[in-house]
């Protein structure tokens, strides 16, 4: 196995979970109802939770093989990971930057993301690497809530009223382009789950597909066959979403080094 | 879902706020949360919700963050009938003076704790 393969999937799961919890902070202060707020800021600091016990298990590795980080040398940090990388160094799916829009874009991203997450940490938690295993036993729970919470707005919208149903709708077509990617396994992964150290995505997949297809029917919505699908955020070719939403969770580091509060 | 009970949550809070009409749609519940095995569901609050499980869902969210909670009760708040704090007088002062209702004039062995 490549060492280097593990510590790019490494920051490719902190990368999803952390870009994903970035956006669903910005709902913070703005939720639909106070309730509804809380509990998406709870997802936002479940996922940036995730985000940074890969992150710290990505910066050990690196630490513990002497890969530099950038121009500056010295020991790497999570927050350097999540800081200090530019648009093209991250390599999270498309799905999680896309914009928050309305509160149905913003739980249908959810309820897609949370579904594949939940098959994969399901699987990732019997893998040959420990860290990853260990950190997706503990994760697994919190994802299994955040489908539940998804799916349960997914259908209410959809099967709501003409307009929450249009608005769900809206958001199929603005979102379902950007779920092919997250089965599309990266080089990384390609290396990884042929030795048990990662899961292969292509087995999670018709799980993945039979949940949505089962709640996209309970919504009333249509699950898409065969559309073109856009790729390419595991490569670090993002939408431009990303760069507006890195300039604004990584100002504070970039203006102030270091700075603590 | 019933078109006309439900509020549509969608909203953009710059150019659709919600206003206190849409809020009083989602009824209010009482929420009571069983903090260990073994002790009474408490009352910790109220909140709104479209229906129970939403209830349920939010008060997951709302009271147990911070792991105060096994077990979680909620109720719409109008299904609770209260007593009526004007009659409390003739509801509950005419205990005060009634001492052989407290079991305080048997005599305990020593080897009994906890009475």
């Amino acid at each position: 196995m490549s060492l280097q393969a593990l510590i790019d999937h490494t920051i490719h799961l902190g990368d999803d979970a952390l870009i994903l919890g970035h956006r669903n902070s910005e709902w913070t202060g703005h939720g639909p109802i106070l309730e509804q707020d809380i509990a998406l800021s709870n997802i936002a600091l479940d996922l940036i939770g995730q985000a940074r016990n890969f992150y710290q298990f990505a910066a050990e590795r690196m630490n513990a093989e002497g890969i530099v980080f950038g121009q500056r040398g010295g020991e790497v940090s999570e927050d350097m990971l999540a800081y200090l990388r530019d648009v093209w160094d991250f390599r999270n799916c498309l799905l999680v930057e896309q914009a928050n829009g309305d509160w149905a874009k913003t739980v249908l991203r959810q309820f897609f993301f949370s579904a594949y997450q939940y098959y994969f940490y399901r699987e990732l938690q019997h893998c040959r690497e420990k860290t990853l295993a260990a950190i997706a036993e503990k994760s697994l729970k919190e994802v299994t809530y955040h489908l539940r919470w998804s799916s349960e707005w997914v259908i209410r919208l959809g099967d709501g009223t003409a307009e929450s149903h249009d608005r769900m709708e809206r958001a199929m077509g603005e979102l379902w382009r950007y779920t092919g990617e997250l089965f599309l396994p990266a080089d990384c992964e390609q290396t990884l789950a042929p030795a048990g150290l990662t899961v292969d995505l292509g087995t999670i997949r018709p799980f993945w597909e039979e949940r949505v297809r089962e709640v996209l029917k309970e919504a009333q919505l249509k699950y898409r066959e065969s559309e073109w699908m856009q790729t390419g955020g595991k490569q670090g070719k993002h939408t431009e979403q990303l760069g507006y939403l890195l300039a604004e969770m990584q100002f504070l580091q970039r203006a102030y080094p270091g700075c603590e509060w | 879902m019933n078109e006309n009970k439900t509020m549509n949550p969608i909203t953009n809070p710059i150019t659709n706020p919600i206003t206190e009409g849409d809020v009083q749609s989602w009824p209010l519940w009482e929420v009571f949360i069983r903090s260990r095995q073994g002790l009474d569901h408490k009352h910790v609050g109220s909140l709104h919700a479209a229906d129970a499980p939403m209830a349920i869902e939010n008060a997951r969210d709302v009271y147990t963050r911070r792991m105060e909670g096994i077990s979680i009760w909620v109720v719409e708040s109008r299904f609770i009938h209260a007593s009526n704090p004007d009659e409390a007088g003739s509801f509950y002062d005419p205990a005060n003076d009634k001492v052989y209702r407290h079991p305080t004039f048997y005599d305990l062995p020593d080897e009994l704790k906890h009475m």
